[in-house]
């Protein structure tokens, strides 16, 4: 037994860690594996902002037949690069978080790393809901972010080329009310993450059960309950449904009848408490919760694939 | 306080049974073999111990439920397998930090200085790792956890001699002490005879045999005989002969040593020709 050692070890007292810490090294472990998460939105943000400095050639001429337009269309003229940049960055951040859940709980069982992760004391609960804060809480931040600097990248060089055409100038900075736009951004964002919060749920229960293909899995069911229903009670319930949960944020958090008079002031669009009030909002999170809870417990149960 | 203990652990599959109401208990300290022939219920054994199966009976590891508390049991307890992959995509610096960011117990430190007696660069990552640089780099994290309990299942598989012998090694030298307790599973036997201290054969979810290994040099004897003490040595009723080079070696559970050695040289078998002993069907019957 000479390969022994006979000092006893001084084991040091279990530092004790704050409970986020195993969340917040779970979070930056995701964004190691899926890179995407941040280099999507870039690239599309790069590829618009290319886009837009092409389309800058011609922006002193555009600027010089607003006073011939009315003032909507002068508003829609200045600000629809404006909007159309964050809604493309918006919908990239959907897009990959919704790839992203459909990955999050097989991958590791396809790589059978599932053991490894298993092996370190974090538990099923901080793994699943470091996974869900991908769509939730990071995916919108970066979304907010990328279309913030894209947004004042934009104004620049707007301004840049625009120097000496004072006209010009001052619709731009009149029309794009950066600071308003930004908040109303802000509150689309929280919207669409709560309202969307079921959905990446039922994606990341499926990622966790499925064992294969599971955008197949995704896609049938739904499609398969949408034929039947329209065939068997020719009703459409069922797509309007899933309709609603995709968009149905839209016509309760945002008041589309002040449209003309958004000229003014984005932010009076916003319409909160008609939101809160919504049950969609509320049923939608008790799915999600139930969805996550139901997934926490399939990982405790899962092993490589 | 008993490292692991169990009563009546079962588990199974369908109407397969991987485990057949074992009643197990592990000291503090100790270095236990695990060896069973594939499929006996070695692995379920361990994922029982380690939280990651449900399980039928009484199972306590370091005083808790292994299913019901894994995250806290992991704090004590490390695992190495051959089957638990690390991820492929990661840095292994990116691997540091994450153990260190999760891992209350782990040394950030004392796994550089680890790494640092390997050609595992920190900005590698796993995937460029051959598979006995991954397990040196697994073992590194592993050693670097003040842990209570090691589990290894197969830790070496496919690795070759060298790996395996530095592997046990650096495991014995620079990780071991007796306040931990190491439980280890392979089929290469030999390799880990003088590194136990505590053997257990199962087979069909069942132990077949446990014992220390002092009780073990005390209990089973060998003895190779010449063709003509053949017959004497048959008489004292061996659990299993076979032959080599024209003689006979015979082991005996509880013989007297003076009369064996009477017939023969006499030695301690090993622990690979004792499980084909216990384990064979023609062991049994002789």
């Amino acid at each position: 037994m000479n390969t022994q050692s006979d000092e006893l070890p001084d084991s040091p007292a279990p530092e004790v860690l704050s409970p986020t810490r195993p969340l917040f090294w779970s979070i930056r472990r995701e964004l190691w594996e899926n890179r995407s998460i941040y280099i999507a939105p870039v690239v599309v943000a790069s590829i618009f902002l290319f886009g837009f400095l092409i389309s800058c050639i011609g922006l002193n001429r555009r600027m010089r037949t607003l006073p011939t337009l009315d003032l909507m269309k002068q508003h829609q003229l200045v600000v629809r690069p404006y909007d159309t940049a964050a809604f493309m960055i918006l919908l990239t951040g959907f897009l990959v978080g919704v790839f992203y859940c459909l990955d999050a709980l097989q991958s590791e069982r396809r790589d059978r790393s599932i053991l490894f992760w298993k092996s370190l004391p974090v538990s099923d609960r901080t793994t699943v809901l470091s996974k869900a804060s991908i769509p939730l809480v990071v995916l919108p931040l970066l979304v907010l972010t990328i279309t913030v600097a894209l947004q004042i990248v934009m104004m620049m060089v707007s301004t840049l080329v625009l120097l000496g055409n004072s006209p010009g100038l001052i619709a731009l900075w009149s029309e794009v009310k950066f600071v308003q736009t930004t908040l109303a951004m802000v509150y689309g964002l929280i919207v669409i993450a709560l309202w969307h919060a079921p959905i990446y749920g039922w994606l990341l229960l499926l990622s966790a059960w499925a064992k294969r293909s599971v955008l197949l899995w995704v896609v049938l069911p739904p499609l398969v309950i949408s034929i039947f229903e329209k065939m068997v009670f020719h009703t459409t319930h069922f797509g309007l449904l899933l309709k609603d949960r995709l968009i149905g944020f839209f016509k309760e958090a945002f008041d589309a009848s002040t449209q003309g008079h958004a000229a003014i002031n984005p932010l009076n669009e916003l319409t909160p408490g008609n939101y809160l009030l919504t049950p969609g909002l509320w049923i939608g999170l008790l799915f999600a919760a139930a969805f996550f809870a139901a997934a926490i417990r399939l990982r405790r149960n899962r092993e490589p694939m | 306080m008993a490292c692991i203990e169990a009563h009546g652990l079962r588990k199974a599959f369908g109407s397969t049974i991987a485990l057949d109401g074992i009643d197990l208990r592990i000291e503090e300290g100790r270095i236990l073999g695990l060896i069973g022939p594939n499929g006996a219920g070695k692995s379920t054994a361990l994922n029982a111990i380690l939280g990651l199966t449900q399980f039928e009976g009484e199972l306590k590891v370091l005083g808790r439920d292994p299913w019901s508390e894994r995250d806290q049991l992991m704090r004590d307890v490390c695992f190495i397998a051959d089957v638990a992959v690390l991820p492929r995509w990661i840095r292994v610096a990116d691997l540091l930090d994450y153990f260190a960011g999760v891992h209350p117990r782990f040394d950030r430190a004392k796994a550089e200085r680890f790494l640092s007696r390997t050609n595992i660069g920190l900005t590698r990552k796993v995937r460029q790792l051959s598979k006995g640089m991954v397990t040196q780099l697994h073992l590194a994290l592993v050693m670097a956890v003040d842990a209570k309990l090691l589990v290894l299942d197969e830790p070496t598989l496919g690795l070759d001699i060298l790996f395996r012998k530095q592997f046990y090694d650096s495991l014995l030298n620079d990780y071991f002490d007796r306040s931990r307790t190491i439980v280890v599973t392979t089929h290469q036997v030999e390799e880990i005879q003088d590194v136990l201290t505590d053997l257990m054969f199962i087979d069909k979810g069942r132990i077949v045999l446990a014992c220390s290994m002092e009780e073990l040099e005390e209990r089973f004897l060998e003895v190779m005989v010449l063709p003509e003490n053949a017959a004497a040595a048959r008489a004292l009723k061996p659990i299993h002969e076979r032959q080599v080079f024209g003689r006979s070696i015979l082991l005996f559970d509880h013989a007297d040593r003076n009369q064996l050695a009477a017939l023969g040289d006499v030695r301690t078998p090993g622990i690979a020709d004792l499980f084909v002993a216990v384990m064979s069907p023609q062991g049994t019957r002789q």
